[in-house]
């Protein structure tokens, strides 16, 4: 690790400085952390006054559950939508908004500020545009599905839900790839950009052969973000806009969790859940880390 | 580019522009509108300018069981305030520990703020939950602010900020017999102004952003922020009062879109490079 040469003495003031940041640490996440280890080995007794060490048997019991599966493997394919979807959209805005055209400054900060919307706020907005009955585009959509036989209410509909939790939460994340996108784009240096149209090459080929390979440190990064994003932060869209319904049709990871812990108070299932996520988290930041970390060395 | 206009690109960043500012403007337009046509399905983009004074109403008065905006929204400030605040305060120092001194343990200090980078709250809802309800957290505005205030990411950045530091810039203090305080306070936090104002922005939107943090501590109506309040009244009822609905969610947007717009250069500048 990087160090620097020249330091100051003493070694009370340091560790009093540290303290705050290490106390918060210990409490906030390190002891629930703990708790969670724990309470994920253990079961409550039937009148739920005691907790018995059960061993890995909630784990067992999570694993063999089809529908612990079921939200794995949904989670999967929601994470791998959302990051598909506001990648491929932010990928095409930066590479345009990299030209130089008037209006540039204007385009930009109008794709950067939706950055700034809550999570939850922007299935509010959904909310606004898709809802069968008050939504701007929902009455009409219920019509044209309906000549079709389907109708539209997502309410009701699993796959309609799933499609306008993706987009809400695709929604948001557009503007935080394109910022890095666009960043990398910038950093491509004008030279070679120059070099290659003297060469001949025209803006797809510049962009397949030049651009896009130099922008592969940024889409590891924005992969794992997204992914992060999707799994985690979605928490607040989701419940906005269909509380993981219809069924468990839009229940993710975390809202199971949530589900599971909060609502119907099942700790030991809640726990061994909390300590895979974990896992997760640990595993993706390990990726991100090898990816990001090489390319800052 | 060679004086033409390039309509491609005006196209395609046209409608991704449309795309992300229609719905705000389809909630402001709805905002004025009268509650029991939106009902009907009538929402239009027209805005009644006339009908602006729903703004003040949403914000002073409580309506449908949940208090007046005005004080939804002095919770998020004081929230958002506090967790960037505190954040930037907290990372500051350790980082300069970390990074300006040797002490005993100093790396396992360093490892240990690391880890919070893995154990987001999503992951660990109910025993955090547990922990909070023993301090006596659960219903205070601390435990809506301070165990959040915890930041790796923040202490990851002003470490690789302070480290970049030259040395000749603390040699030249120290010869002008500047202590650690003095070197922290006229020097390196001067110097850092740019990165701190970067994260200022990344920090308060993030803490006026939360959603399952309130949630799941502050049950207490009189401690809802605009973001859990504006999710509250978006069930659908027949006398929903939509108009009232849309001008809260306007609300709960509005404060961190204009602190990304007011400080957008920084911020761009801030989150690309301190994430990488």
């Amino acid at each position: 690790m990087q160090e620097r040469r020249a330091v100051f003495p003493g070694r009370l003031l340091p560790a009093a400085l540290v303290l705050p940041q290490l106390a918060l640490t210990a409490v906030f996440f390190l002891w629930p952390a703990g708790q969670a280890v724990w309470s994920s080995l253990t079961r409550a007794d039937p009148f739920g006054l005691n907790a018995v060490f059960v061993g890995l048997d909630n784990y067992a019991a999570l694993f063999s559950d089809p529908l612990y599966r079921d939200t794995i493997l949904r989670t999967l394919g929601f994470a791998a939508a959302v990051t598909a979807l506001s990648m491929g959209f932010a990928l095409l805005f930066a590479v345009f908004a990299d030209r130089e055209i008037r209006g540039r400054g204007f385009y930009r900060t109008m794709l950067i500020w939706p950055y700034a919307v809550a999570p939850a706020v922007a299935a509010v907005l959904w909310v606004f545009l898709v809802q069968p009955q008050i939504g701007l585009f929902g009455p009409a959509l219920d019509r044209m599905l309906g000549r079709l036989g389907l109708g539209w209410n997502y309410q009701l509909n699993g796959a309609e839900a799933m499609l306008v939790v993706i987009l809400a939460s695709a929604w948001k994340q557009v503007s935080y790839n394109f910022i890095f996108f666009l960043a990398g784009l910038q950093s491509v240096p004008r030279a070679v950009v120059e070099a290659a149209r003297l060469d001949g090459a025209g803006s797809w080929r510049l962009l397949r052969a030049i651009m896009l390979p130099l922008l592969l440190p940024t889409t590891v990064f924005l992969l794992v973000v997204d992914v992060v994003y999707a799994a985690f932060d979605t928490f607040g869209t989701i419940q906005a806009l269909t509380q993981g319904g219809p069924g468990k049709a839009t229940e993710t990871l975390v809202v199971k969790v949530y589900r599971d812990g909060v609502v119907n108070l099942d700790l030991g299932s809640s726990s061994a859940q909390s300590v895979v996520l974990m896992l997760g988290v640990i595993l993706l930041t390990a990726v991100q880390f090898r990816f990001v970390g090489r390319q800052a060395d | 580019m060679r004086g033409r206009t390039d309509w491609t690109a005006h196209v395609v960043l046209m409608l991704g522009v449309l795309a992300f500012a229609l719905p705000i403007w389809l909630v402001f337009a709805g905002s004025t509108q009268d509650a029991a046509a939106i009902s009907r399905g009538e929402l239009s983009l027209l805005p009644r300018l006339s009908h602006l004074d729903v703004y003040a109403r949403v914000l002073g008065e409580g309506s449908g069981g949940s208090g007046p905006v005005g004080h939804m929204l002095l919770v998020s400030a004081g929230m958002a305030l506090g967790i960037a605040l505190g954040k930037i305060a907290v990372s500051v120092l350790s980082a300069y520990a970390v990074a300006f001194f040797r002490f005993p343990c100093r790396m396992l200090a360093f490892w240990t703020i690391f880890i919070t980078l893995m154990l987001p709250v999503e992951v660990r809802i109910v025993p955090t939950y547990q922990v909070m309800s023993d301090l006596s957290l659960i219903n205070t505005f601390t435990g809506l602010t301070v165990p959040l205030t915890a930041s790796a990411t923040a202490t990851l950045l002003f470490r690789q900020v302070f480290l970049a530091v030259p040395d000749a810039l603390m040699d030249a203090a120290r010869i002008d017999g500047a202590g650690p305080w003095r070197f922290l306070r006229h020097i390196l936090l001067p110097v850092s102004a740019p990165n701190i104002a970067a994260l200022f922005v990344i920090l308060f939107v993030y803490g006026w952003n939360q959603y399952l943090w309130p949630l799941l501590v502050a049950t207490d109506p009189r401690l809802d922020t605009v973001v859990i309040g504006i999710v509250k009244r978006i069930g659908v009822n027949a006398d929903t009062e939509w108009d009232r609905v849309m001008a809260t969610a306007m609300l709960a947007l509005l404060p961190p879109v204009a602190v990304v717009l007011l400080m957008q250069r920084w911020f761009v500048k801030g989150l690309t490079e301190g994430e990488k």
